[in-house]
């Protein structure tokens, strides 16, 4: 067979590219949340069955299975329950390396999730560490985390374990 | 809460996948690139094309390929009226099944034809290849089947 | 003849919900659509997910455009503490089987099966051409009402059906729809008026095509005591089997379906008089096929909810057919029912479940 091929050479691929184009509607709850980020403001739920506030909320309690309702308003500042300093770089990296990436815990909310900490050498970040968000100017708010610039520490003293230990 | 406050987004999934092809398509595929057709021998003599790896209906390994085609037989066909953006033609044109001379399975590809009229099942087509520098190695290096004997 | 399909312990649908089918339901998310199904599938019978052993689902990620969107799903039943779950990406009617072949070995007395996908979100075309041969046929992209064409064709040159009969398939199952609240297309229209629509895909005419829905489905099984406790009227799974053919669509026989001949067999179909049949046949001409596959005469009455024709939930509307024979034995009008599930082009695979009320 391969013998009676021309002189290129058997085919052994084939380039098979695949495009799709999709509507993404992140649901009620997440729309809430991102709206409220239009506003500077971050936006929990809070589950009726156990209490737990969630943010970003998705709609439901993962625990309880029940729809969350009650909006909550939160603050600010939170707590950095872990973290990484990225050194490693990678296609569509949109931050200079090294930079730190860490879950922060708002206050009155029981769901960390992921930002950017900047004001900060990389070997000086710790678990435990407060910190504060740093909004984009109020004309350049739109319904997306990118209205949220970074984190950076905000002096108060580190929190105790005992207070975010659930969240590791 | 408001219909207006939902938000919605586009979102575009895109992947650039190249697929390892084995001996058994990537000899059909070649033989594409060079301008013919190949069958596997499937159980019991069966030529089976495009190949498999393996007879479908027994699963034992197909032996030996041979050439099939170019010409061959509508066992099916269907009429496309407004060509989807990512079919093969974007005039109106047929998808057959088409089994080649020397075939006991058939192939699916676009038949290019006047109209609906000139199709019929039972009909005679033969293989249109795209110029040898075209070709790569896949169903594409095909433009289409078109009619024997008949305006395309 | 294998006895793998004929069912060794009793298992029951112990309830099922379904969502309105609609067109679009891009509001909510999956998690917030999926949630009142499963709260109506629980509070019928009054139990929470608490009493039930094992979680499957059946949706597929090529409908959302995203990775594990399966996963997110979970939230809307509350899998804490840790439950025993599993996924399957086909339509909901093969997690239902994967959760009796574990109620089947007695590993567990109760399972949740819940199916969502909503089509609105992206090209239906355009995802349903990825399921098929990568190397000879989707980069062709050939779409699914073009393939079903090729299908409908063959029938019709095999003298086994005419455009008329797909018509009045279509007809009849619209027209019955009316009588389902779930339904999402419901009308009464008459075949020469039907015969009169445009080609989509010649032969196939808009009428013989199935709506793009968005919906999703669950169902409660149960056995031993549970079965009995959680409904009056159990009604008992007695065979269950699901076969496929091959991948290549010219290597196969469009006219006929071996598969679902097969899976009858295995499940024992013939073993009793059926009274209704729920097909999973989303084009009106696979009417035609997987009735004569499945043995049934015309005292068999067909999809009495209007079937797919009237609301094809992608990913739910097979395990829908199951959920709608079952509640119709329930409901007593019917006592032996066989409901039927497809996925892949031109019926590639099938499965069949026969059930029975006690």
């Amino acid at each position: 067979m391969a013998d009676e091929t021309s002189e290129q050479g058997p085919v052994t691929t084939l380039a098979t590219p695949i495009r799709l184009d999709f509507e993404f509607t992140p649901g009620i709850a997440q729309s809430k949340f991102l709206r409220g980020l239009e506003r500077g403001e971050f936006l929990g739920q809070r589950c009726g069955t156990c209490g737990k506030v969630y943010v970003p909320s998705r709609g439901t309690c993962p625990t309880d299975g029940v729809l969350t309702t009650e909006d909550v308003l939160l603050g600010n500042s939170g707590t950095v329950t872990t973290f990484c300093v990225v050194n490693v770089p990678f296609a569509g990296q949109s931050i200079e390396i090294p930079y730190i990436c860490a879950q922060i815990l708002l206050d009155g909310a029981n769901l960390s999730f992921m930002g950017l900490i900047q004001e900060i050498p990389t070997d000086q970040i710790r678990m435990g560490m407060r910190v504060e968000a740093v909004w984009v100017d109020e004309s350049e708010l739109i319904p997306s985390l990118a209205s949220v610039r970074y984190f950076r520490p905000n002096g108060e003293p580190d929190a105790d374990y005992e207070t975010y230990k659930e969240y590791l | 809460m408001a219909d207006s406050e939902v938000l919605h987004a586009e979102h575009r999934l895109e992947y650039p996948y190249s697929r390892s092809t084995g001996p058994i398509i990537g000899a059909f595929l070649t033989g594409l690139r060079d301008g013919r057709f190949l069958g596997a021998t499937g159980t019991d003599g069966k030529i089976i094309v495009p190949p498999t790896e393996y007879d479908p209906l027994t699963g034992d390994d197909v032996g030996e390929l041979v050439e099939v085609g170019p010409g061959g037989v509508i066992e099916s066909w269907a009429w496309v009226s407004q060509p989807l953006r990512k079919h093969p033609l974007q005039t109106p044109f047929a998808w057959a099944l088409i089994r080649l001379d020397g075939a006991d399975t058939a192939l699916l590809h676009a038949v290019a034809a006047p109209g609906p009229d000139a199709l019929a099942t039972g009909a005679r087509v033969t293989a249109k290849f795209r110029d040898a520098d075209e070709r790569i190695g896949s169903m594409a290096d095909l433009e289409a089947f078109v009619l024997e004997g008949g305006a395309s | 003849m294998s006895a793998a399909g004929r069912t060794v312990r009793p298992v029951s649908i112990a309830s099922f919900a379904q969502s309105r089918s609609v067109r679009r339901d891009n509001e909510r998310n999956e998690a917030e659509g999926l949630h009142p199904v499963i709260a109506e599938v629980f509070g019928n019978i009054g139990i929470t997910k608490d009493d039930v052993d094992f979680i499957c689902s059946g949706s597929t990620d090529y409908l959302i455009g995203g990775p594990f969107s399966f996963v997110m799903a979970l939230d809307a039943i509350g899998v804490w503490p840790p439950r025993s779950e599993s996924h399957v990406e086909m339509d909901g009617a093969w997690a239902m089987y994967e959760a009796w072949v574990l109620l089947q070995e007695g590993e567990i007395d109760a399972a949740l099966v819940y199916s969502f996908g909503r089509s609105s979100l992206g090209d239906l075309n355009e995802i349903l051409t990825l399921q098929l041969d990568p190397y000879y046929e989707a980069p062709l992209w050939p779409d699914i009402v073009s393939l079903s064409a090729l299908q409908a064709r063959a029938l019709i040159d095999s003298g086994k059906a005419t455009e008329a009969d797909f018509a009045a398939i279509a007809s009849r199952s619209r027209r019955d729809a009316l009588g389902n609240p779930n339904a999402q297309v419901a009308k009464d229209v008459p075949v020469e008026v039907l015969l009169e629509d445009d080609y989509v895909v010649a032969p196939l005419r808009r009428h013989t095509l199935p709506p793009i829905t968005d919906g999703a489905a669950a169902i409660v099984l149960a056995a031993g005591d549970k079965a009995t406790q959680w409904s009056e009227r159990p009604v008992w799974i007695t065979g269950f089997d699901h076969r496929m053919e091959t991948h290549s669509l010219g290597a196969r026989d469009l006219t006929s379906s071996p598969s679902v001949t097969k899976a009858a067999e295995v499940a024992g179909v013939a073993d009793g008089k059926i009274d209704i049949a729920e097909l999973h046949t989303p084009f009106a001409h696979q009417e035609v096929i997987v009735k004569e596959a499945l043995g049934l005469d015309d005292s068999v009455v067909i999809n009495p909810s209007g079937g797919p024709l009237a609301a094809n939930p992608l990913m739910s509307a097979g395990l829908i057919r199951i959920g709608e024979a079952a509640s119709r034995i329930r409901a007593g009008q019917a006592d032996r029912a066989v409901a039927h599930a497809t996925s892949g082009p031109c019926l590639q695979q099938n499965l069949v479940c026969v059930l029975e009320g006690a």
